[in-house]
């Protein structure tokens, strides 16, 4: 890998938003929300709104139109339940959100739960969670890969939503803008229809602030991860825009999808062009300003191989096998039930889908052909969303073969070593008792 | 004289702690195991350490969305840092600490993590003008 880095402007310098750091302007609705004629959920949305804008930098609000909460149990805890509930209890006009609001996975699939060891209090929790939800007026999609189930967004169009996964894909591959938006920040644009306009919903944030060249296009979901960890890592933090050039085709929705949502595990990144491919990047000039001189780095195969290799040291053999974080699409779902056709598998093998592409996977018999090779069919949650510490201790897991860079990149902390392979590879695994060939 | 650094941006309350530092990224998901309040991942440069009561100076904010609800739901059980120095901050701890009611400050015209040695002793005031952070 090798680098070209331009000083001129320093990363740290870079994020110069306490120069813009004043109060927002508020519209007379935005002033009487504020003053709580909507009611105190709105009043505390938009109170929340704006310490968050203000402390970024905003100078007002840009209307949404969807938004979309991540809030598992997990993160949530019985204290942030508790929170969801008081604003359940609240009288209907008072509490239910004003644009299409939908939710990433659950921290369950109750129909399964007992597979994983899930507990009869996670479950509980989980329940109420989802009660306080619905009493809000959100839509229970449980997703995190909206954009290829539900309703894409369209080019322009401001969102709010709540999964580095799908911000990033909805920036750069449809056009769309959003920040990131935890799930307090989600809920508050439900609540409000609008966001503090900073950073993504900007169009001077959009231009790249480094260069990445490959001359080399992956072939399988897992390279396409691991490139996107890659960039991920040269990029580093939240306010930097990799430019991608050498790109020899045009990516799938499931290669963008994987690659996407590891740059934005590994740098926190939420907005990448392709030059030639995303739209907003037609040509290189598209997105870098003249005047701008940009660190450049070359990534090529063996960046690749060294990112996969390093996760898959002193591992001979696995205890699992997932493939998740992204779900699965329907397509997924298909290659898996194909690699696993007349085989079986000997160590737990989990395929976890949204609850979007479950019912066709059923119907197609996807479902039956991975489930009769011994593997699992799980939709609605995600395995780093669903209590992953818990499962590891009442199962016994420790270490992991996933085709998910994103996955290999939460695990560690939940106490897993994980190992990124292909998705064959891992169905390899699966079949040979964990054995990593 | 004490040293003295200044801030782009804070959120929360004047406060005095300890310093933990690292040249390395900040997320509540990924970096922590939040029942023993102990960095947990493995390659992260404060693994084993705890972080409870210690004043964290690091240098970005990482990882996914989830920190928006976890610094919460860590306040709760009082098992949280006394407050976040970062050279960066991303939108999401930005939500967190406003949810959480916690305290941060980000955005020097240095590398906060080189100015500031683990173990001292630190002052942080995010009320101020502009914010800052004093080696006691």
């Amino acid at each position: 890998m090798a680098s070209g880095l331009h000083p001129g402007k320093g990363r740290i310098a870079a994020v110069n938003y306490a120069a813009l750091n004043f109060g927002m302007r508020l519209t007379d609705q935005e002033q009487a929300m504020r003053a709580g004629t909507f009611g105190p959920a709105v009043q505390w949305a938009i109170e929340h709104q704006i310490k968050v804008g203000t402390y970024l930098g905003a100078e007002d609000f840009v209307p949404v139109t969807q938004a979309h909460i991540m809030a598992d149990t997990e993160s949530l805890g019985v204290a942030g339940v508790e929170w969801l509930e008081r604003w359940a209890r609240l009288p209907d006009k008072q509490r239910r959100v004003r644009i299409p609001t939908i939710t990433d996975p659950r921290g369950t699939d109750f129909a399964s739960a007992h597979k994983l060891k899930h507990q009869p209090w996670m479950l509980d929790l989980e329940r109420r969670a989802i009660a306080a939800f619905e009493s809000l007026g959100i839509l229970m999609t449980d997703t995190c890969i909206n954009y290829q189930t539900i309703m894409a967004p369209v080019r322009g169009e401001h969102c709010a939503y709540g999964d580095t996964g799908v911000t990033i894909y909805g920036n750069s591959v449809c056009g769309a803008r959003s920040n990131f938006e935890g799930g307090p920040s989600a809920l508050s644009a439900g609540l409000t229809g609008r966001t503090p306009r900073y950073g993504y919903h900007l169009d001077e944030r959009r231009q790249a602030t480094l260069i990445v060249h490959t001359d080399f296009t992956p072939r399988e979901l897992t390279d396409w991860g691991a490139l996107g960890g890659i960039v991920g890592r040269l990029a580093g933090d939240y306010w930097q825009v990799p430019a991608l050039v050498g790109v020899d085709r045009v990516p799938t929705s499931d290669e963008m999808k994987h690659f996407g949502a590891a740059l934005a595990s590994y740098g926190s990144v939420a907005l990448f062009h392709m030059a030639g491919i995303t739209p907003e990047a037609q040509r290189l000039d598209d997105v870098v300003a003249s005047d701008r001189e940009l660190r450049s780095h070359d990534v090529g195969e063996a960046d690749i191989r060294a990112f996969q290799e390093s996760y898959a040291k002193g591992i001979d053999t696995v205890d699992l096998v997932v493939f998740s974080a992204p779900q699965l699409s329907l397509v997924e779902m298909s290659e898996v039930a194909a690699l696993l056709d007349g085989r079986r598998a000997t160590i737990p093998l989990l395929a976890i889908t949204s609850p979007q592409v479950k019912p066709d996977a059923d119907r197609m018999g996807l479902t039956a052909r991975i489930e009769a090779a011994g593997g699992t069919v799980l939709s609605g949650m995600c395995f780093y969303q669903s209590y992953a510490r818990e499962m590891a201790e009442a199962n016994g897991w420790k270490k992991l073969a996933t085709n998910s860079a994103k996955l290999t990149n939460i695990l560690g902390g939940y106490g897993y070593q994980p190992a990124l392979l292909s998705m064959a590879r891992c169905v390899e695994a699966a079949c040979a008792g964990g054995k990593l060939a | 004289m004490s040293k003295i650094f200044h801030a782009a941006a804070g959120m929360g309350r004047k406060l005095q702690g300890q310093a933990l530092v690292a040249k390395d990224g900040f997320s509540a998901r990924y970096d922590l195991d939040r029942i023993k309040g102990v960095f947990s991942r493995p390659e992260h440069k404060l693994a084993g350490e705890s972080y409870v009561g210690r004043v964290l100076v690091l240098d970005a904010a990482k990882g996914g969305v989830a920190t928006a609800w976890m610094l919460y739901e860590m306040q709760s059980r009082g098992v949280m840092p006394a407050a976040l120095v970062l050279n960066a901050v991303n939108p999401i701890m930005v939500q967190g600490v406003a949810l959480a009611d916690f305290t941060m400050i980000s955005g020097f015209d240095c590398d906060i993590t080189q100015a500031i040695p683990t173990g001292a002793m630190v002052e942080i005031d995010p009320t101020a003008e502009r914010p800052f952070i004093r080696l006691l």
